[in-house]
């Protein structure tokens, strides 16, 4: 997996780029935004991430310039303008995530890991499955074993949006966008309460436990061994 | 001073020049009348009647001036007051209008008279003139045109004196307000232009000068306060943060130590990170730039949406989640702020109330606009600490920073300036109950003691609304370092 990183700040840059190297990726980095778009239009990346304010130049021109010529590569935006408007501007432009400066190294790698395989997942799928959990999106019934479960709306759009990103780590500020379109950090752990009762009702009868809690960033749905 | 002298002269001049017009239609119809009143004589009476009544008005008619003669085929008098025909050609040539010079009889041999006449033909060949001495209209005129004159000179005088009095009232006033704004430039930021109390142009200028200045004046308080809150709440975790490293460097730290410092600074600085976004969030909120973006949002739905977030976190805390949301609570807002807004008072709520407690969250339709009210079965807050409290809201309050930044009631009241919405403190019997009363900030009737301390936190407000944009501002600046 190739990665094309376009910031300006080279220290920011740099901690950018050995977090993903570490992670196993394959990166690039352009200092700035001519050097991005020569090297966006030139290689085949599977997602990049962009600066918003680069020396001269709007990330988000960058960004809509690759969009008229058909480049469809996942883009994050990272940008240290955080208002609500800010991000739906960052998303109009063609970008598909938008993370606020300041922001954790591993809630960064889980939306570009989320971004990388948006091209995998079709989401017309009507039926998810992780291990022998088992979601039907059009009869909004889910079932673990062939027994089965029953969830709240909210329980069963967290267990939804985990399902789709099975095996990956999801961030609790991804669940807070994903299911209730809040964009702040609540101050308690108020996610943490409804994943531990998601857990209750999906893991508690059953051997191998399916989500897990990843420390310091967020949890996963996966099929154990 | 060019164009006054003009236009007096003007008017003047066509003053005199309507009065000359009049004066000489008057005496033309005056003859024109008494030529009607001898044809009408001749008619009835024949040449020796008419003989008659001109002998008798030129004998009595020479005070008023009045010119009668009558003359043969020859042109050679039989009758009148005049001496001899006009000489002039046109005075020979049939009816018409002349004017002559004449010598009365009165003056002898005086200066000669211009006067007007109309002189015509009767039946028989005899010629008529009659006239008017025109002296005295000649007189009128000259006095006419010497008062004129006199008004000319006087106005031009007297706009003179005025112009330079007026004008050296206006540069006064200019000097004062100039030497106000210099006072104000050498740092003198109590100073205010003078208002003379007569409410013209240049009061109003000095009064929305001076409601200028005061807005300034606010702005800079505001950024003031906001420096003092970043220096408050955000020097003394970063404090932490560096005597804590230094401690671990002081040691002979193992790995596992080094390790424990950096989670902790980590978590540090997430907690510093957490206070400077809430500051933007507030600052953003309160320099009322979301209003732009206003939209038509449900309160109700806002309200389920952080309900469905809350009831497990109050649930686990062995505490019951009351709730009743009538449906339809619409209002134009920005549902983030609003949400994240209801979201901290839910915290503070589940935070504050002991185990077995009961929080509340309710949305009905009031009087006004839609009310979200929010209850808890804590300690509350005394009756008589609520104003401070409130009055606290713009200001970063230390001891009631549990974990967190804080800043979570300032917010609050940012978001509910900021959509016009009033906001109270009441008992809850036991507990607190804050109520958001969107629609019209304050509007519902209430007891003395609410609508007092509501008083006070929609002046406070008012005052930190108005340091809001400037304050947004340089927050913005400070995070594009």
């Amino acid at each position: 997996m190739r990665i094309l990183v376009i910031e300006d700040d080279r220290q920011a840059a740099a901690y950018l780029m050995k977090g993903l190297k570490e992670s196993g990726y394959a990166v690039d980095h352009a200092p700035d935004g001519a050097e991005g778009l020569f090297l966006a239009g030139s290689e085949r990346y599977d997602a990049m991430v962009v600066d918003r304010m680069l020396p001269g130049v709007d990330g988000l021109e960058i960004i809509k310039s690759l969009r008229d010529k058909g480049n469809r590569t996942p883009v994050l935006i990272l940008s240290a303008m955080g208002q609500v408007d800010d991000r739906v501007k960052g998303l109009r432009a063609g970008g598909d995530d938008y993370l606020t400066k300041p922001y954790a190294f591993s809630e960064m790698l889980a939306r570009l890991e989320a971004l990388l395989r948006r091209g995998n997942v079709a989401p017309a799928d009507t039926k998810l499955r992780v291990d022998n959990l088992e979601m039907d999106l059009l009869a909004r019934v889910v079932s673990r074993g062939g027994r089965r479960i029953e969830l709240q709306p909210r329980e069963f759009q967290i267990l939804q949006y985990l399902m789709r990103h099975q095996g990956h780590v999801v961030t609790r500020t991804m669940l807070l966008e994903a299911v209730w379109d809040y964009h702040f950090d609540p101050q308690t752990n108020v996610i943490d309460v409804h994943i531990s009762r998601l857990r209750q009702k999906i893991d508690k009868d059953y051997d191998q436990p399916l989500l897990h809690t990843v420390r310091g960033a967020g949890y996963c749905l996966r099929a154990s061994g | 001073m060019a164009l006054f002298c003009v236009s007096v002269s003007g008017v003047l001049a066509f003053v005199y020049y309507t009065t000359e017009q009049v004066i000489v239609r008057q005496t033309d119809e005056t003859i024109q009348a008494e030529i009607l009143g001898l044809t009408e004589h001749y008619r009835d009476e024949g040449l020796t009647g008419l003989l008659q009544i001109i002998r008798q008005r030129s004998a009595g008619a020479s005070g008023k001036r009045g010119l009668y003669l009558l003359a043969d085929q020859k042109f050679h008098p039989l009758a009148g007051n005049l001496q001899h025909w006009p000489d002039s050609p046109v005075a020979r040539s049939g009816s018409a209008w002349i004017d002559f010079l004449v010598r009365s009889e009165e003056q002898g041999a005086g200066a000669p008279q211009v006067a007007r006449a109309r002189i015509f033909d009767l039946p028989g060949g005899f010629h008529l003139l009659i006239g008017r001495d025109m002296t005295e209209r000649g007189q009128f005129q000259a006095v006419m045109a010497e008062a004129l004159l006199g008004a000319l000179g006087v106005a031009i005088f007297l706009g003179l004196v005025g112009g330079v009095l007026m004008s050296r009232d206006l540069l006064r006033r200019l000097d004062a307000i100039n030497r106000s704004t210099r006072a104000i430039i050498r740092g003198d930021m109590r100073e205010r232009m003078p208002v003379t109390g007569s409410d013209d142009e240049f009061d109003q200028l000095s009064t929305n000068l001076n409601l200028m200045l005061d807005r300034i004046h606010e702005l800079m308080q505001g950024i003031r306060q906001v420096t003092d809150n970043i220096a408050h709440d955000l020097r003394s975790p970063i404090n932490r943060v560096r005597s804590r490293m230094e401690m671990t460097l002081l040691g002979q730290p193992d790995v596992a130590t080094c390790r424990e410092a950096m989670q902790d600074t980590i978590d540090e600085a997430d907690a510093i990170l957490g206070t400077f976004n809430a500051l933007l969030d507030i600052a953003l909120a309160e320099s009322g730039a979301p209003r732009e973006q206003f939209e038509t949002i449900d309160l109700a739905q806002v309200a389920s949406d952080a309900k469905d977030l809350y009831e497990p976190l109050a649930e686990d805390r062995g505490l019951r989640f009351d709730s009743e949301i009538a449906s339809g609570l619409e209002i134009r807002g920005n549902r983030h702020l609003v949400s994240q807004a209801l979201s901290n008072l839910l915290e503070n709520a589940i935070k504050y109330t002991p185990d077995g407690g009961q929080i509340g969250l309710y949305g009905h339709q009031g009087e006004a606009g839609p009310v979200l009210e929010i209850a808890d079965s804590g300690p509350g807050i005394p009756e008589g600490s609520r104003d401070k409290v409130l009055a606290r809201f713009a200001r970063l309050d230390e001891s009631r920073a549990t974990p967190g930044s804080g800043l979570g009631l300032s917010l609050v009241a940012a978001v509910a300036r900021l959509h016009e919405a009033g906001l109270r403190l009441e008992d809850n019997e036991p507990g607190l109950r804050v109520i958001l009363q969107f629609g019209a900030a304050g509007s519902t009737g209430g007891k003395g003691l609410e609508s007092g301390t509501r008083d006070e936190s929609s002046a406070k407000s008012e005052s930190t609304r108005k340091s809001g944009p400037m304050a947004a501002t340089f927050f913005a600046q400070l995070a594009a370092v």
